[in-house]
């Protein structure tokens, strides 16, 4: 997670990989975030120059999709759906109970590096709502006491696998 | 004996991974079944016994040991049994067509698939030629299931028609409506049958390629497909001559990235060409002038895999399922505040109470329902008045609703409206594609609109305002994101007007406001 590292990252073995691939830059972009949990601005010219576009374009393509991120994260994302099923199951008091647990709203990372809180337009589970993804983890009717065990659990054992 | 316990993305959200390591500790190797899409049972387990296959659920890792005892004994005894899962109401009344195998097996096992009639209909393909393969499906009447409802077989003729070397068959899987998992449930659950479906669509318009535009936040989809579609090229039915046949087909998933405009064909075609998921104009349609400006066959997950069936059992077997113009069956994803919340697949023709009332038993919550926007964020809410409604698509249209994707969301008494009315606009801003005003402007003054109605300030003024906004959005978009935001909102304001007007002190301004009749300008 070191940004000085990242800033100089070297991504030209996923240029490499992805430039003959047709439509291939998003998932090069993928893949750049799967390793560097961030597409860094500095790596865009290297992106641009791999798949022959212009660096208005490629800065275009990830401004224009939620996924992408241009900062470093938190060590776990944790994800609140806010669409309309969970809704009807109360996630707008989950959001608001899990913003003032965490002291960050959206699109924000807690002071310890931990957590980056995002919403998310469904994930698919919403016959037993409210839904939260945490990394690559869904966990369904998540309340707000579940919501404080869920956490617990990510932010005790540092470094290790949840 | 063989016990299942499921590994779909409910099952897992609901602790399906600590019940699978406590049986494994006692020694016993669960199957990990697909689910069955009776997600109020899940984690569902699931025991072959001579009395046949038996399930106990939802069951949690702490209900293991007793489960093995009462196995041992009499199974009956367990107060989670449910006995043979086949027979359990909320299934056994449904007409699966689609799901016929969801939750059967390993979904990812391929002798599994064979054994349950899997690549019959790709065999039968394999005897006809594209013209016959096209027939078969514009006989079968199948409708396009991603919203739209565009006849199949029509826009695979427009594909087999056009003269090109490269075609493409692009499966949407983008699923981003709220309140559906049927796509998920095919992926999760029979992946094989989405890969048949899509080999069939390829030999019938000549595409030798194929994309799954599968939606990021489906994590547990894209494994299964990945290895599935791994599976199917080691076996040879995919890749290039699909057995013996001479005929070539590849497929790739790739991964969206949080957008749900993406799921509107162009913008996926755009966003699949690695740009961003701007909506195009139309025409030329993506039949003619697609993937890379190559004739494409767009289709969602469930209109592919119902081809797999209608090659395997017919044209005429599927169309005799359904009413009217909506042929086949429905896969109704039942969701919200429900008690009984999962998959139903049935004919279309159903009506929205029966499916809320006897198959999801009421509220989760208890309460009385009061509202059920059904076909995601761009349908409208419908009061009990509407319930009687049938599903189907053009009784849908006659009252100004959508079936859509077939996503029922139902709310209790405890929903604000107007809240709800506020957040369809706020969707719409976050994921317009940004092309049209109307849309990307209009659904921002949409929010501040809402706000001063609520707040009372100007309201007769806002509300005539909030209208012709409305008006403007689905006069002036170019798609169905800015085109029908309004519908939720207006249909809040019809219906439940009385919640944009909870805020007053009550006396003259509520009467003076609820004389303004929303519906008329
Ligand atoms: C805003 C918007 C979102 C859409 N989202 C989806 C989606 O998530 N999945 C889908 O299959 N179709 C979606 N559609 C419909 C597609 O544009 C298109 O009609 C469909 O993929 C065609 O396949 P079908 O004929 O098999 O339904 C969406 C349309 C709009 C306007
Ligand atoms: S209506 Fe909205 S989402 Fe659709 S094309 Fe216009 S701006 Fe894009």
């Amino acid at each position: 997670m070191e940004t000085s590292a990242q800033n100089t990252a070297d991504i030209s073995h996923l240029v490499t990989q992805y430039k003959a691939v047709p439509g291939g830059l998003l998932p090069l972009l993928h893949a750049i975030q799967a390793e560097l949990g961030y597409v860094p601005d500095t790596t865009v010219p290297a992106i641009a120059t791999g798949l022959n576009l212009s660096r208005a374009e490629v800065h275009g393509v990830i401004s224009f999709y939620h996924d992408f991120k241009t900062h470093p994260v938190g060590q776990h994302t944790v994800q609140i759906c806010r669409s309309e099923a969970c809704q009807s199951m109360g996630s707008r008091q989950l959001e608001a109970h899990a913003k003032a647990l965490l002291g960050i709203d959206y699109h924000e990372t807690t002071e310890d590096g931990a957590i980056t809180l995002e919403p998310v337009y469904c994930l698919g589970n919403c016959a037993c709502s409210p839904s939260v993804r945490i990394n690559n983890d869904i966990y369904a009717r998540v309340d707000a006491e579940r919501f404080d065990d869920l956490m617990a659990d990510i932010k005790a054992p540092v470094g290790e696998p949840k | 004996m063989s016990i299942y316990i499921p590994q779909d993305t409910t099952a897992l959200a609901l602790g399906a991974e600590a019940v699978a390591r406590v049986l494994q500790a006692a020694g016993v190797e669960p199957v990990r079944n697909g689910s069955r899409g009776l997600f109020w049972l899940e984690p569902l387990l699931e025991v072959d016994t001579e009395d046949g296959r038996i399930g106990f659920g939802p069951v949690t890792n702490k209900d293991i040991p007793g489960i093995l005892d009462a196995l041992e004994t009499d199974a009956s005894s367990h107060h989670l049994y449910l006995g043979q899962v086949e027979k359990i109401e909320y299934l056994a009344s449904q007409q699966r067509l689609t799901y016929a195998r969801a939750g059967l097996g390993d979904p990812v096992c391929l002798d599994n698939y064979q054994a349950l009639n899997g690549f019959v209909g790709l065999s039968n393909a394999l005897q006809m030629d594209g013209q016959q393969i096209v027939d078969q499906v514009k006989d079968s009447g199948l409708r396009g299931r991603g919203g739209a409802a565009f006849p199949a077989g029509i826009k695979w003729q427009t594909v087999l028609d056009c003269d090109s070397e490269q075609k493409y068959i692009v499966c949407n899987a983008d699923e981003g409506d709220s309140g559906t998992f049927a796509d998920r449930l095919v992926m999760e659950a029979d992946p094989y049958q989405l890969i048949e479906g899509m080999t069939v669509a390829g030999l019938a318009v000549g595409a030798n390629q194929g994309y799954i535009y599968l939606r990021s936040e489906y994590p547990v989809a894209h494994k299964l497909l990945n290895i599935a579609i791994e599976r199917a090229v080691e076996a040879n039915f995919l890749g290039d001559n699909i057995q013996g046949s001479g005929k070539t087909f590849h497929l790739e998933v790739r991964l969206g990235a949080g957008a749900y405009i993406c799921g509107e064909e162009t913008s996926l075609l755009d966003s699949l060409e690695g740009k961003r998921g701007m909506v195009r104009a139309k025409p030329p349609l993506p039949a003619i002038e697609g993937l890379f400006g190559k004739p494409t066959v767009v289709n969602n997950v469930l209109t592919l895999a119902a081809i797999s069936t209608i090659l395997e059992q017919g044209a005429e077997a599927y169309q005799n399922f359904g009413m009217g113009r909506s042929r086949g069956t429905l896969a109704i994803q039942l969701a919200g505040n429900i008690k009984r919340g999962g998959l139903i697949e049935l004919a279309f023709g159903v009506t929205l109470r029966e499916v809320v009332e006897d198959y999801g038993q009421g509220t989760h919550s208890g309460r009385p329902i009061r509202a059920i926007q059904v076909g995601g964020p761009l349908g409208a809410f419908l009061p009990e008045s509407q319930w009687d409604t049938p599903m189907d698509y053009e009784a849908f249209a006659a009252i100004k609703a959508m079936i859509g994707h077939g996503g029922i969301v139902v709310f209790d008494d405890s929903a604000d409206m107007a809240a709800q009315a506020r957040f369809a606009m706020e969707f719409c801003v976050v994921e317009s594609c940004g092309k049209c005003t109307p849309c990307r402007i209009g659904s921002v003054r949409g929010v501040e609109v809402i706000d001063r109605i609520v707040a009372n300030e100007n309201r007769d003024d806002n509300l005539i305002l909030l209208h012709e906004l409305c008006d403007t959005m689905e006069l002036g978009s170019l798609c169905a994101m800015g085109g029908m935001t309004p519908f939720p909102v207006r249909s809040a304001l019809t219906h439940f007007q009385e919640d944009f007007f909870v805020q007053d002190a009550a006396g003259p301004l509520l009467e003076e406001a609820t004389g303004v009749s929303p519906g008329g300008k």
